[in-house]
């Protein structure tokens, strides 16, 4: 997958594939700032970016329907901002504002939105499998036909409770997609040097889970098999695991010098397989957008961020009471 | 307008590092991602990457500077068509940082802390008097307590090891598999982190479990996802996302099943915010206090008690009969000295308040039944009335309930006490397996006898 592929024929129309290409940037262009704002400390502890990844969770979304539920671990921005959570909100949680998704009460890791049926946002490696499974039990005890969408990393497979949950979600024939975000470093220990399996996929095989391994740098094929997935969900045929290749940029949080990999292996991944450009030259290529469109596109996002970054400056801080709310309902 | 760079913050706890070396010179162009320098902190070597597209205008800090503060301009920027001209003066103090606008005045905390106002005992009985009473034993009562509520709510389910085809580890779910079907009584597979966080994600998809540990000891391997996800969330969501849930089970020694089986969880749970607490002793709290728990909108832990599953009790005909959590019950008025337990160790407590009678020593015996919230004001009212306290629990002794009462006692009714306040707890050891040693480890009503003689100077 390290050569550049031709680029395919989309099978979606220029207005999609123009869509995807937004809501990838926004993710970027957001992350970036969130970066920056990072660097001149507005915002605090751990900042864990997204760069790099953003066709998974843009395709992903793309096969989701209205109801579906979504959670992920801290490395959780894109998913906010692809399945509709405001910019705004979630960058004034970042600063810790009363703006923000939490009210600033939960931070970068800790974030989640009901309307959107956003899950979190979980802290700790690998917790949010079985609450993902948990989600899509609630969805199947009450008999409507939603999916749960339970991404997680190559780190976080090797956690104990992903077996426990493989196990229980297989018996119970549980309407859940296993994503493994494979960005082949859990923190910074290579997949080789961690996982006994080269493909996690196949783990599931062990507990009757089909599963398939995706080009996470290309959204379209993760639209594709996100609809396999999804279908083979709401059929009753059970969990399904898409194990999704793709790649960060940045450290694994923003205090992370990235010394256990090469610079030239960084580089060698945005030159050749960037999930954003291979669509931006789909969409010129395929004459969907003239580069004054694209450059229309990267004004209207860059105009997003910025607000989001003067929205999560300008909320004030949570007032000194909320320290003594929302302990218990 | 040239954009200034500024030095980053690297780490949570950054203030300054060094510039170790540009890899950019002036004039270059530079695009958002590429890496322009590099920068120690006292962790770390860092790269230091472009956020904005355009050419570098002027490096207003060498490599090899140190000390440089966050914040400061390193470089300027120049956007599209913008010449470098002059070079501004670096700035030796930092930016300031955009000024953050002030949080609104703070109200005064609601902490779980006990009122400043004269503590009043509560001594409303739980049931009108004359209700008639059934003898029932707690394992009855706790399973009529899940069944009543789940005949109520289609959201309420139950799920555990051994819970439906068995009839329960312990019996305390006779019946339920045939009366709600396999759908709301869930057998599960020998694996309590799982599925503790499959029922705290059913929770958060607006079902109410229950959550049958085959004993406390277990939960260990669940915790995180009781501490970490049922009690934090709903704070870490700014209150969107709560996690009615209720785990419960046996708590604390059985008889003989040793070291691993043997621990009395109280004071862990009543540590953390976010989490309700109780600890039955009879049969009508059993019942009362579970149904209550069901209903509760929080995560709550529910500790039962083995050796009490086939105790007797009166527990109140009733159409829907309840307990508020968070409210002790005065078991026995006395004068003399206070004694206040839970769960269990209400055994030791009775047992020696009509032992101390014989003797001519009136105790006031207090059940708190909730630990967390604690009915501070029944405790504080009756020790401001007997003027001493003994605490009595099965629990291991450093960082008990009994210490926290210990406190709390100290700092609102220390001008009241007549005696320092005893802890009666279990010993500071693993529990033996050997008959004679394990009662040597538990708490003993002769103890509580002691002690009470001891706050008495008898």
């Amino acid at each position: 997958m390290a050569a550049k592929k031709a680029t395919p024929k989309p099978n979606v129309s220029g207005d999609t594939l123009k869509n995807y290409y937004r809501e990838m940037l926004l993710i970027r262009r957001f992350e970036e700032k969130a970066g920056q704002l990072y660097g001149m400390g507005l915002i605090g502890g751990f900042c864990h970016l997204y760069i790099g990844q953003e066709a998974v969770v843009v395709g992903l979304e793309a096969a989701a329907d209205e109801g579906d539920k979504r959670l992920t671990s801290y490395r959780d921005h894109g998913h906010m901002l692809a399945c509709g959570m405001d910019p705004n909100g979630v960058m004034a949680e970042l600063t810790g504002r009363e703006g923000g998704y939490s009210k600033g009460k939960g931070g970068s890791m800790h974030m989640f939105s009901k309307e959107k049926h956003f899950y979190g946002g979980h802290g700790i490696v690998g917790a949010q499998v079985p609450i993902g499974a948990g989600l899509a039990f609630s969805d199947k005890y009450k008999g409507n036909n939603n999916v749960t969408f339970t991404y997680f990393g190559d780190g976080a497979a090797n956690q104990g409770q992903v077996y426990e949950t493989f196990n229980m979600a297989a018996i119970w024939q549980l309407p859940v997609i296993f994503v493994i975000e494979n960005n082949q470093y859990a923190m910074g220990t290579s997949q080789q040097r961690s996982t006994s399996t080269p493909d996690i996929y196949t783990r599931g095989a062990a507990f009757g889970i089909p599963g398939e391994v995706v080009d996470g740098m290309d959204v379209l094929a993760v639209k594709e098999a996100g609809e396999k997935a999804v279908m083979h969900c709401r059929a009753g045929k059970g969990p399904y695991i898409l194990e999704v290749k793709t790649y960060r940029y940045r450290g694994h949080s923003m205090s992370d010098p990235a010394k256990y990999r090469t610079r030239e292996e960084v580089q060698r991944v945005r030159e050749e397989r960037d999930p954003i450009e291979r669509v931006r030259e789909m969409l010129l290529t395929g004459k969907h957008a003239s580069e004054d469109d694209l450059k229309a596109i990267d004004k209207e996002i860059k105009a997003i961020v910025n607000e989001s970054a003067e929205f999560a400056k300008s909320s004030p801080l949570p007032a000194e009471s909320e320290l003594w709310t929302d302990i218990v309902a | 307008m040239a954009i200034e760079i500024l030095m980053p913050a690297l780490s949570p706890t950054m203030e300054e590092g060094t510039l170790a070396k540009w890899l950019v010179k002036e004039g270059d162009t530079v695009s958002s991602g590429d890496i322009i320098a590099e920068i120690e902190t006292d962790k770390a070597t860092m790269e230091f990457e472009a956020v904005d597209e355009g050419v570098i205008g002027h490096i207003l800090v060498a490599e090899g500077t140190e000390n440089v503060k966050v914040n400061t301009a390193i470089a300027t920027l120049l956007e599209d068509g913008e010449e470098a001209g002059e070079a501004p003066a670096p700035s030796s103090e930092p930016a300031a940082a955009d000024s953050t606008p002030a949080p609104a005045q703070a109200k005064a905390p609601e902490a779980s802390t006990p009122a400043e106002d004269a503590p009043k005992m509560n001594l409303e009985p739980d049931w009108p008097e004359g209700t008639e009473v059934k003898q029932q034993t707690v394992r009855e009562a706790l399973r009529d307590a899940m069944a009543e509520e789940m005949r109520a709510t289609e959201e309420v389910f139950l799920m555990g090891e051994e819970v439906a085809e068995y009839q329960g580890a312990y019996k305390i779910s006779q019946g339920m598999l045939d009366e709600f079907g396999s759908k709301r009584v869930i057998d599960t597979p020998i694996t309590e982190h799982g599925f503790t966080g499959i029922a705290v994600g059913a929770a958060f998809g607006g079902l109410k479990p229950i959550v049958e540990f085959m004993t406390f000891n277990f939960a260990m391997q669940a915790i995180d996802q009781i501490v970490n996800s049922a009690a934090k969330t709903l704070y870490m969501s700014g209150g969107q996302m709560g996690c009615p849930i209720v785990f419960r089970g046996p708590n604390g020694a059985a008889a003989r099943v040793g070291a691993q089986h043997s621990q009395d969880y109280a004071a862990w749970y009543a540590q953390i915010p976010g989490l309700r607490v109780v600890m039955p002793y009879s049969a009508s709290d059993a019942k009362g206090l579970l149904k209550s728990a069901i209903r509760d909108p929080n995560p709550v832990i529910f500790l039962e008690n083995e050796i009490l599953y086939g105790r007797t009790f009166d527990v109140p005909v009733m159409d829907d009969f309840t307990v508020p959590i968070g409210k002790a019950r005065v078991w026995r008025e006395g004068d003399d000295v206070t004694i206040v337990s839970f769960g269990i160790g209400m055994q030791y407590a009775l047992e020696a308040a009509d032992k101390l009678a014989e003797d001519g020593i009136s105790a006031e015996v207090i059940d708190l039944r909730s630990l967390r919230p604690i009915d501070y004001d029944t405790v504080l009212a009756s020790v401001m009335k007997t003027n001493r306290c003994v605490t009595v629990e099965e629990g291991f002794p450093v960082g008990s309930i009994g210490n926290h009462l210990s406190a709390t006692i100290m700092e609102k009714a220390f001008d009241y006490l007549d005696a320092p306040v005893i802890n009666c707890t279990g010993k500071d050891v693993p529990m033996p397996y050997a008959a004679n040693l394990e009662k040597l480890a538990l708490v003993t009503t002769d103890e509580v006898i002691a002690a009470v003689k001891q706050v008495t100077y008898r």
